[in-house]
């Protein structure tokens, strides 16, 4: 499957903070067709890092898509029957207007000029996306991590918009232990000098700070038992640690793809997520939902650990939503949902399968 | 009755007398679902609004794929999340011995669901009887194949001590149907029955 990424340009997008971006880009793909009644469209939400190349060979640069074991022909999003959507977020960096977009007032880049964003925000603007496409009902929304908040919230904001709703290894809120692992992130870019208070564009990234921030962000992606499993104590070369290696070869790869003030603001929309925000209780939040949810979390996830599925399931539960939880079992960690697909790919493909024969 | 339930799917001659006792279009909690089978069947025979409860991940997993809504949960903890009288019907099928707390299980069925149907093994069956009269050991039968040592079953009791009990709480059965493998038993359900299916209510 060779794809491309498309864009879109709306006159603008009011944000949460108040503010307005005017006008605004989407990068967005899709694969599959979307049938007469505009009822098998699939919205794919990315996590921290991801982009809109969720799955197939892009057609410029040969990349697979980061969730091409879920989405394709006869997989778990099986495009043969279903139109999957992917953007990107607001506040990315790849494609969709970020800190490193230009200002059009000023001719030069936002960086931190560009108004706070929150995931509501990045909601607001997939559903102008999913509008401009003419579909006025979701069959399903879906994502891992950062994508698991933006399911629930998408599911709390536009009820009448999405029939099902698959958080994957995610949160109602991040923990102190979530907001701490990427302030140390944001502080690593913050105290390398080249950051220099996000003006960077034109000159020297904060490459150095960047990667340790992604180091970081690496070592809690993974499990204890899935590090000793892919390195151990192995050595390379002579003196350094498999492990070592690993982390500096993915920090150093993920500075060439990633804008680091796009790391400051996608981080801090995801620290100040929380469902229960403004309201009694998180079961208040789901006060309104008309959609299904399947979640599912891993058992060896230790930065979305399974008790905050579990506490969104419970919500859903106490109001009697219709809501599948499986905790599946992995030693993968938080990866588990891009990696470890099998079953959840199976999980998604019965769920998929009965709500939209319940839908027809 | 609607459309005639097909033993032979499941094997299981209790989900058939389920399957018929249920009336369309309801909403049904199955505890301890399994992998599905009997809710994946009322949803497209009965139209039902199917969910279940399952402790087992595999078995989780099963269902899922088979398009079923279920919590991977143990039974207990999946009725307190529960509000009140949400379910038209609360299964329990062949679970009820192996409750830490049979009667706390019970009442919550009734309380989450408008009816709770049980259906469990008949520890008075006569071969169970004649087992423990004539080995004095625990008694090991078709219908409680286990060494005592690692039998899932940790509370044995009749059909009399099921009614006994529903007396006691005041509870009213409105319907009672005895098995002996695929047949019906008439008569003497406390000695003859293998497996009994009840229907009660608050």
């Amino acid at each position: 499957m060779i794809t491309e990424t498309q864009t879109i340009q709306f006159d603008s997008i009011s944000l949460d903070g108040g503010m307005t971006v005017a006008p605004v880009d989407v990068a967005y793909e899709t694969y599959g067709e979307l049938n007469a009644a505009k009822s098998n469209a699939i919205l794919i939400l990315h996590a921290f890092s991801g982009d809109a190349h969720a799955a197939g060979i892009d057609k410029d640069s040969g990349a697979t898509g980061w969730w091409d074991n879920m989405i394709g022909p006869g997989k778990g999003f099986d495009t043969d029957k279903y139109f999957v959507i992917c953007s990107n977020v607001l506040s990315g960096c790849r494609g969709t207007s970020g800190p490193s977009s230009i200002n059009p007032e000023t001719g030069c880049p936002f960086a931190m000029t560009f108004p706070p964003v929150t995931i509501p925000d990045m909601v607001r603007l997939q559903k102008m996306l999913v509008d401009h496409l003419g579909i006025r009902r979701l069959l399903a929304v879906s994502g891992g991590s950062m994508g698991a908040m933006q399911a629930l919230q998408w599911a709390v904001a536009y009820p009448d918009a999405v029939a099902a709703s698959i958080p994957i290894a995610g949160t109602a809120r991040h923990s102190a232990q979530q907001i701490a692992f990427n302030e140390v992130g944001r502080q690593a870019i913050m105290a390398d000098p080249d950051w220099n208070e996000g003006n960077y564009y034109g000159k020297r990234p904060p490459a150095r700070g960047l990667s340790v921030a992604r180091m970081v962000g690496h070592i809690t992606y993974m499990s204890d038992a899935s590090m000793r499993d892919k390195f151990g104590r192995r050595l390379r070369d002579q003196d350094q640690f498999e492990v070592e290696s690993y982390l500096r070869y993915r920090g150093s790869q993920f500075v060439d793809r990633f804008d680091a003030n796009s790391y400051l603001y996608i981080t801090k929309a995801m620290d100040y997520f929380d469902l229960t925000a403004g309201r009694p209780s998180l079961s208040a939040a789901f006060e309104g939902v008309k959609s299904r949810f399947l979640v599912i979390s891993f058992t060896s996830d230790w930065l979305y650990p399974s008790y905050q599925s579990l506490e969104v399931v419970r919500a859903l539960r106490g109001r009697n939503c219709d809501v599948a939880y499986c905790d599946l079992p992995s030693t993968y960690g938080h990866d588990a949902f891009l990696v470890h697909v099998t079953e959840q790919a199976e999980l998604v493909r019965g769920f998929l399968a009965s709500t939209f024969r319940e839908r027809n | 009755m609607a459309q005639k339930f097909v033993p032979e799917l499941l094997g299981r001659s209790d989900y058939e007398i389920i399957s018929e006792i249920i009336e369309p279009n309801t909403r049904v909690l199955d505890l301890g679902c399994g992998e599905g089978e009997l809710l994946a069947w009322l949803a497209v025979n009965k139209h039902v609004d199917a969910r279940g409860v399952e402790i087992m991940g595999p078995r989780v997993q099963q269902a899922i794929a088979r398009g079923v809504s279920v919590f991977h949960s143990d039974i207990e903890d999946a009725l307190a999340d529960l509000p009140d009288q949400a379910f038209d019907y609360v299964i329990l099928s062949q679970t009820l011995q192996e409750s830490r707390a049979p009667l706390k299980v019970l009442r919550e069925m009734l309380r989450v669901g408008r009816r709770a149907i049980v259906a469990f093994p008949n520890f008075g069956h006569w071969t169970v009887r004649m087992a423990q009269l004539f080995t004095g050991r625990a008694p090991k039968t078709k219908l409680f194949p286990h060494d005592w040592f690692d039998s899932p079953n940790i509370h044995f009791f009749t059909v009399e001590d099921f009614e006994l009990l529903v007396q006691a709480q005041h509870w009213t059965i409105e319907k009672r149907i005895f098995l002996a493998g695929s047949r019906q038993v008439k008569v003497l359900p406390n000695l003859l029955a293998e497996v009994a299916v009840f229907l009660v209510r608050t």
